[in-house]
């Protein structure tokens, strides 16, 4: 993976982007015990195949979700947050 | 060729002496089953067969052993750690490692060079005092030294780094600091362990571990099943791949890791430099390469391509350091797996999951690790109890909130 479709400014290289983990529901911490709690904040699903991940557009600041295979390194999908899909 | 040499090479009388064995086919049952033939797993079956008399052993790898980590590292062996726990642990490899080209009859290349920390500002010398501190009080030979030493013990080293980076300050200097021939390790290891009766089946991939009543019963590979009640898995970067076999949930994350080396030189460095925020370490090996590497690659990967980005970053610094390596060319690149954790520390010992035990979380660190993490694994598994040494580096920690932060870990740069 050399160029990442930005859902708001198109392919760019990868060296504009950010990544920033695994993409994961946070549960409210009120309503969880600790153990829940500690496998929300550490553990990691890691495992080889497509998941979904945060990366961030630094020239433009934009954060955005990447469905990516880790093994393959090959970006299926990008979309903003709740909605707009790239163009790619 | 003259008659007789042609004669003894096709002789039955010298067949070519071999490492170790290669077993005709799986048996049925094993004792124990350790998963991956890297130089930790390979350990293990040594130390189980030397301390622990269990024979009946075998390790399955996929591909040829010392293929993954083990032979892609750039081999720095060192105890100068930051936390009580991380320092003891590593030195008890360390006087391991002393001893190792004897015990395995095997010449390892252990050779002492002297290990410098390079810190590029005051806060980071603050730390490096912090870790002299901790390594003094635990017996380890580690002191900060001023930039005029480091010039001194380094004299090819350029203190202003090129004029457009932060400036040398100081260095963590740690005189046992080593690199070892990492391929002999393994070699070694598996030498040991196969004359013990430990079989070594490469080529063979484990593909499934099958479980009743939240305990292991056999493990599936593609040359057919196997029944067993202890598991080890010591596969390192591909662990997790094999945790969800077993429904173990853990925070490993996996990131390449990446390192090249120089055409040969004249010996001229014979002392390991590692800077932080150059993201660089390099050393000379006893070829006269220099070995370098940088900081883990920038997102989650399992997959051992290396990148353009690496070589420039690895060669720019290189200059910045020693200026008088502009000219030098760069021969060759490769990448090996990183299994990082939130600590920097190992995930080590017995499991929630009854005969299921895991040596893994050894990111960028592992190879110095080899020797203690053998024995210390050997004797969890065969006491099916956590050895004293690595009773921190539970995987319970994290459900228990007692992380091990081992800020003093390579390339993860703070
Ligand atoms: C570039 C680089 C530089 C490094 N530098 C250093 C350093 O200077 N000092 C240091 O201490 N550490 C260093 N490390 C870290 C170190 O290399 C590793 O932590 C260590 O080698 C891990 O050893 P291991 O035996 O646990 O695993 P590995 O050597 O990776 O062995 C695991 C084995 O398991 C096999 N396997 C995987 N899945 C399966 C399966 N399903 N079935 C059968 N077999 C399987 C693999 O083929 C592999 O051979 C570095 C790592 C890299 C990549």
């Amino acid at each position: 993976m050399k160029i990442i479709h930005c859902p708001i400014n198109g392919p760019r290289p990868l060296q504009e982007f950010h990544f920033g983990g695994q993409v994961r529901e946070m549960p409210v911490g009120s309503q969880v015990s600790d153990a829940e709690w500690a496998d929300y904040v550490f553990n990691r699903s890691g495992e080889p195949g497509i998941q979904s991940e945060w990366w961030y557009h630094t020239p433009s600041g934009t954060w955005f979700i990447a469905e990516r295979d880790c093994q393959s390194d090959e970006c299926i999908r990008t979309y903003l947050y709740g909605g707009r899909e790239s163009d790619a | 060729m003259p008659h007789r040499l042609l004669k003894f090479g096709v002789s039955k009388e010298h067949p070519e002496p071999r490492m170790f064995h290669t077993p005709a086919q799986l048996k049925d049952a094993y004792d124990v089953v350790i998963i991956g033939g890297g130089g930790h797993g390979l350990g293990a079956a040594y130390y189980l067969a030397r301390d622990h008399g269990i024979t009946n052993v075998a390790v399955i790898e996929k591909g040829y052993i010392g293929g993954g980590g083990t032979g892609r590292n750039t081999a720095i062996v060192r105890s100068n750690y930051l936390t009580n726990e991380g320092a003891r642990f590593y030195q008890a490899s360390i006087d391991l490692f002393q001893d190792l080209s004897r015990e395995l009859d095997l010449n390892l290349f252990y050779s002492e060079r002297g290990h410098f920390t390079l810190a590029h500002s005051p806060a980071s010398l603050r730390t490096q005092r912090w870790r002299a501190e901790v390594n003094k009080h635990l017996g380890i030979d580690s002191e900060v030294i001023g930039p005029s030493e480091v010039k001194r013990l380094v004299p090819e080293i350029d203190l202003q780094c090129g004029g457009h980076l932060p400036s040398i300050h100081g260095a963590l200097y740690h005189p046992p600091g080593a690199v070892a021939r990492h391929d002999a390790v393994a070699w070694g290891y598996a030498r040991g362990a196969d004359r013990a009766g430990v079989e070594i089946h490469q080529q063979t991939e484990v593909t499934d571990i099958e479980m009743r009543d939240n305990a292991v019963v056999g493990v599936h590979t593609d040359k057919g099943f196997i029944k067993t009640r202890k598991v080890l898995s010591a596969v390192a970067g591909w662990t997790t791949a094999i945790t969800p076999m077993v429904g173990l949930r853990t925070p490993l994350t996996v990131h390449p890791l990446q390192a090249a080396v120089s055409e040969p030189l004249k010996p001229w460095l014979d002392k390991i430099v590692v800077s932080a925020s150059l993201h660089l370490y390099v050393s000379q090996s006893s070829r006269g390469e220099l070995v370098a590497g940088a900081s883990l690659d920038p997102y989650e990967l399992i997959s051992m391509r290396s990148t353009l980005d690496f070589t420039e970053g690895v060669s720019g610094h290189l200059v910045d350091l020693f200026p008088m390596l502009g000219d030098i060319k760069i021969m060759r690149q490769w990448a090996g797996l990183s299994d990082m954790t939130p600590d920097f520390s190992p995930i080590m010992g017995t499991t929630p999951i009854d005969g299921f035990y895991i040596d893994a979380g050894w990111g960028t660190w592992g190879f110095k690790a080899t020797p203690i993490s053998g024995k210390t694994m050997a004797a969890t598994l065969a006491e099916d109890n956590d050895h004293e040494l690595i009773k921190p580096f539970n995987l319970s920690r994290f459900s228990r909130w007692q992380l091990v932060g081992e800020k003093g870990a390579a390339s993860v740069g703070h």
